[in-house]
């Protein structure tokens, strides 16, 4: 069927590049958990997905408000006179009181410290189709944007493969907590201009995404007043706005710009999406939202490449306009959030595992340094795929994240449940311990003795009703598992 | 707040300051006028009434019976909220295999059953507006072209120029053979490509036609196939419109001519589709992209991540076309009643001597009002277009706004509007019409 050579002749140059992004080892972690998924009672032995960054920690809420809210659905009892309406109705401003929810919700998110203007709510297809919508309107081809390192991987993708802009890393360091410098910021700027790369403008995810870290004012400021002094624009990929879980609060740009009359608001531009912050990815809610007129405009053009399903926006309209629900949705959503970050960070800490000090996302950014045979990507690589292949956990190293320093893995916590998150800290305890304790493969003898001895240490950490559980163990059924099932 | 324009100019791209989007064209100005003075029977008999929108409206009464009968089909009510979390957790860009199922099964019936499609091959896209872009990013470097016969579907310059880049060759078609697309037009459109240095990447056509609302015959398309395979250039088929053939004959779809055809370069043949019209969903931003090319399908579904359709739609979807009795009678129905409109409009324009494009599908007719120009001109045609806008308060789409080559004619919508208006619609063009031949007599 397929020609294949000669389809590089007929495709086009982005069908046939790699702008894809998907032959990245990152997603070897995926394959591997795809053909050996966690299943705590049919595959107790399988890989564990601690790569995706999914949010479900609350869907009770949301389908305890769905079953009381009839109204809000175009196909129930209640709501289906509205079908025809809502079905046939693909105007790409999008429904009213969409987009009146949708600034509302960003407001409350945001600890009502700001409020947003619905007619500046544009749609795209998830966070991607806005992050590319936004490449395509501020950038031509073989321009780039600034972007901090470490950054999420598929960034490669959506501001790149079909728009030619490219991106020049910030790198951040863990000297300083990876924390963005102005001297970066100017030494990633000046590279650009010697390579003859016109720089459009400078891309961050607050919170961030791998890091989990919100950014201080201080640091804000500086940016804002770094890209105006350049004249370049600011985007803002604020996704993970609400699941901040504990203090110091969120400051979001829009903050720092009702505060700062200087700012030319024209380079100001927020990405956000309901894949995060409330657990909805196949819903496919993204949005734009500038304070440049021009962008809103071609923004909202654009939009016809994505619009959300007006099923959708009615829904989401219907439950964002509920106050109340917002508001003890987005506090429970952090409270859960928070214990599941303290029991993961506590578990890894009685391993002496370190991560860095975060207080939002949904994963953590989790130091392995030491245990790298060496400081570098391929031996980061390599303890990788060790935890992928021995551990059997789905974690993402550093480097997908073009992060500069070796030895950070992406960690993810709120996708699974308890029982399961048990399971993976079991893991990574007798990991690390058989690491450290430097234990030969080949010594089964030495290996089996070793493990007793771990046992007693355990106990000796109060752990005493775990048993170590490896995917190799010779104890065939932990008794804490078959107690669960 | 806003600096000046030429601020923008130097902060903005390219893409974002030049006129591609195309909504500076005069085709919406129809819109304007009928957004600021909207018909409607009780609160404004005078308004203007819409006739430029190719919606579906006939037939929700089916449907929203099937779904107060089928709750299960969403994850919102009390019998289907149990589904409500892995349907909403879902990103997957393959998508539901229950949808892909349907939409494969579903685009088999509209074909009366005459050839099956792959779940397989099923890729998502924003809409039927964003499969074209995702056509265009994967066959087409910027700059190059798509042969597509004239009049079309305004909106290709925007999906396939604005951000991919690729340029529209138009192939003439005119009324002295009923608009058909002819072998020597193609070659002489190919050519004049080839003269201007211009790279032709495909042959774009809309069959059943927008806006003609004809369908290809069988020869036809077989020399379509001929021509690309000559030419090794891709043919992409936007049948967006088929299950709107109300009439014979039956619709041949493409997926029907490389069945037969064991020589065409089976990765040259791309569908596009979407339940827009054929089911009046719209909103639900239900687009396909359907490749013959196990490339395409690859790097197609890989785009697709720009434009998924929401989990919460590929649930209801899934649902409604997985049920064969269900699609039969709505697909049966549905013909029937644009049969039936169909009917009705054209024969209220014979009444005063008005034809038609001979036509049996689409959700418009292709209105011959030649006679009524002053000259055969774009300019005369316009200066009749707002005539019909500003006086006659209809909002119809003039030829020259699908590129059409001959002046004089207009595509007319009559699904969109229920019985009463219609009547309405169709007294005030037969008014419109004896009161300008009178003119035309007197002057005379």
């Amino acid at each position: 069927m397929g020609f294949t050579s000669s389809n590089q002749h007929l495709l086009s140059k982005i069908a046939t590049s790699l702008g894809h992004g998907e032959d990245s080892p990152y997603f070897d972690g995926w394959k591997a958990y795809d053909k050996d998924p966690f299943n705590l009672t049919q595959n107790p032995n399988g890989v564990i997905q601690m790569g995706l960054a999914e949010n479900p920690l609350c869907f009770d809420l949301i389908q305890e408000w769905i079953k009381k809210n009839p109204k809000a659905s175009i196909c129930t009892a209640e709501g289906v006179d509205e079908f025809k309406d809502i079905a046939i109705f693909q105007d790409y401003h999008g429904l009213p009181e969409f987009r009146n929810a949708v600034a509302k919700f960003m407001g409350r998110a945001r600890g009502g410290r700001v409020t947003f203007d619905p007619d500046r709510i544009v749609m795209s297809g998830g966070a991607t189709g806005a992050n590319e919508l936004i490449a395509f309107c501020l950038a031509d081809p073989g321009d780039a944007f600034l972007v901090p390192s470490p950054y999420y991987p598929a960034f490669d993708r959506d501001l790149r493969w079909r728009t030619g802009v490219q991106l020049v890393p910030v790198p951040c360091h863990s000297s300083n907590d990876f924390k963005i410098t102005k001297a970066a910021l100017e030494t990633a700027y000046e590279k650009a201009q010697e390579s003859n790369i016109k720089v459009k403008g400078l891309i961050i995810t607050n919170p961030s995404n791998p890091l989990g870290t919100i950014l201080d004012r201080e640091t804000l400021r500086t940016l804002v007043s770094f890209i105006n002094e350049k004249n370049i624009h600011l985007i803002c990929d604020e996704i993970y706005a609400a699941t901040v879980f504990t203090e110091p609060n969120f400051v979001s740009i829009a903050e720092i710009l009702s505060e700062d009359i200087a700012c030319n608001r024209d380079l100001i531009h927020i990405v956000y999406s309901l894949s995060k912050d409330m657990g909805l990815p196949g819903f496919r809610v993204g949005i734009v939202y500038s304070y440049n007129d021009e962008v809103v405009n071609c923004g909202r053009k654009m939009s016809s490449y994505g619009l959300v399903s007006t099923q959708t926006q009615h829904l989401i309209a219907s439950m964002l306009l509920d106050e109340e629900f917002t508001e003890s949705f987005i506090t429970e959503s952090a409270k859960r959030l928070a214990t599941r970050h303290g029991v993961f960070t506590r578990g890894l800490a009685k391993v002496n595992i370190d991560c860095l000090n975060s207080n939002a996302g949904l994963f953590c950014w989790m130091d392995l340094r030491r245990l790298l045979k060496e400081s570098t990507v391929e031996a980061e690589l390599a303890l990788w795929r060790l935890i992928i292949h021995e551990v059997k956990l789905n974690v993402s190293p550093g480097s997908s994240f073009h992060c500069s320093e070796p030895g950070w893995f992406r960690v993810c916590f709120a996708n699974m449940d308890e029982e399961t998150m048990e399971v993976a800290l079991q893991r990574i305890h007798t990991f690390v311990h058989q690491k450290e304790t430097v234990v030969p493969a080949k010594n089964k003898k030495l290996w089996r003795s070793n493990l007793r001895s771990l046992s007693f240490s355990s106990r000796r950490l109060g752990l005493d009703e775990v048993v170590l559980m490896s995917p190799h163990s010779p104890i065939p059924h932990s008794p804490l598992l078959r107690a669960k099932t | 707040m806003g600096f000046t324009s030429s601020n923008q100019h130097h902060l903005l791209s390219k893409i974002a300051t030049n006129d591609r989007h195309g909504e500076n064209s005069p085709y919406f100005d129809g819109w304007k006028a009928y957004d600021s003075d909207p018909f409607s029977p009780t609160h404004n008999p005078h308004g203007v009434i819409q006739m430029g929108l190719a919606e579906n409206l006939l037939c929700f009464d089916l449907i929203q019976d099937w779904i107060k009968k089928n709750p299960k089909a969403s994850i919102c009510s009390r019998e289907g909220v149990d589904g409500f979390k892995d349907i909403a957790i879902f990103q997957d860009y393959h998508g539901l295999p229950d949808f892909r199922k349907a939409v494969a099964k579903f685009m088999g019936r509209v074909r009366g059953g005459r050839v099956t499609f792959n779940p397989d091959r099923i890729v998502m896209s924003g809409g039927a507006t964003g499969a074209n872009e995702v056509i265009a990013f994967c066959l087409a470097d910027p700059g190059d072209a798509f042969l597509v016969p004239t009049p079309y579907y305004p909106a290709f310059d925007r999906d396939l120029g604005w951000r991919a880049g690729v340029q529209l060759v138009p192939v003439a078609c005119d009324s002295s053979n009923d608009f058909k697309i002819t072998e020597a037009a193609l070659e002489a459109a190919y050519e004049q490509a080839q003269d201007a240095n211009i790279k032709v990447k495909g042959l774009l056509i809309t069959n059943p036609s927008n806006p003609l609302g004809t369908i290809f015959d069988r020869e036809t398309l077989r020399s379509l196939v001929s021509f690309i395979n000559k030419k090794n250039i891709h043919l992409i088929c936007d049948e967006i419109y088929t299950a709107t053939v109300f009439s014979e004959p039956n619709f041949v779809s493409i997926a029907e001519i490389i069945e037969e055809d064991m020589e065409c370069n089976r990765d040259l043949i791309h569908i596009v589709y979407s339940l827009s019209k054929d089911m009046g969903l719209p909103g639900f931003r239900v687009g396909i992209v359907y490749s013959y090319n196990d490339a395409v399908v690859n790097c197609g579904r890989k785009m697709s991540s720009f434009g998924l359709v929401s989990t919460q739609t590929q649930h209801l979807i899934a649902s409604m076309l997985l049920d064969d009795e269900f699609v039969e009678r709505f697909v049966a129905e549905s013909a029937k009643r644009l049969a039936i409109r169909h009917k009705a409009f054209t024969m209220g324009l014979l009444q005063v001597r008005i034809s038609c494009l001979k036509s049996n599908a689409g959700l418009f007719c292709w209105m011959n009002l030649r006679r009524l120009l002053n000259e055969s001109t774009v300019e005369a045609e316009l200066a009749l277009w707002r005539l019909i806008i500003d006086e006659v308060k209809l909002n119809v789409s003039p030829g020259s706004s699908f590129h059409c080559s001959e002046p004089g004619w207009f595509r007319v919508c009559f699904a969109n509007m229920d019985d009463d208006t219609m009547e309405v619609a169709i007294r005030r063009i037969q008014t419109f019409v004896q009161r300008k031949e009178a003119v035309l007599v007197a002057g005379n």
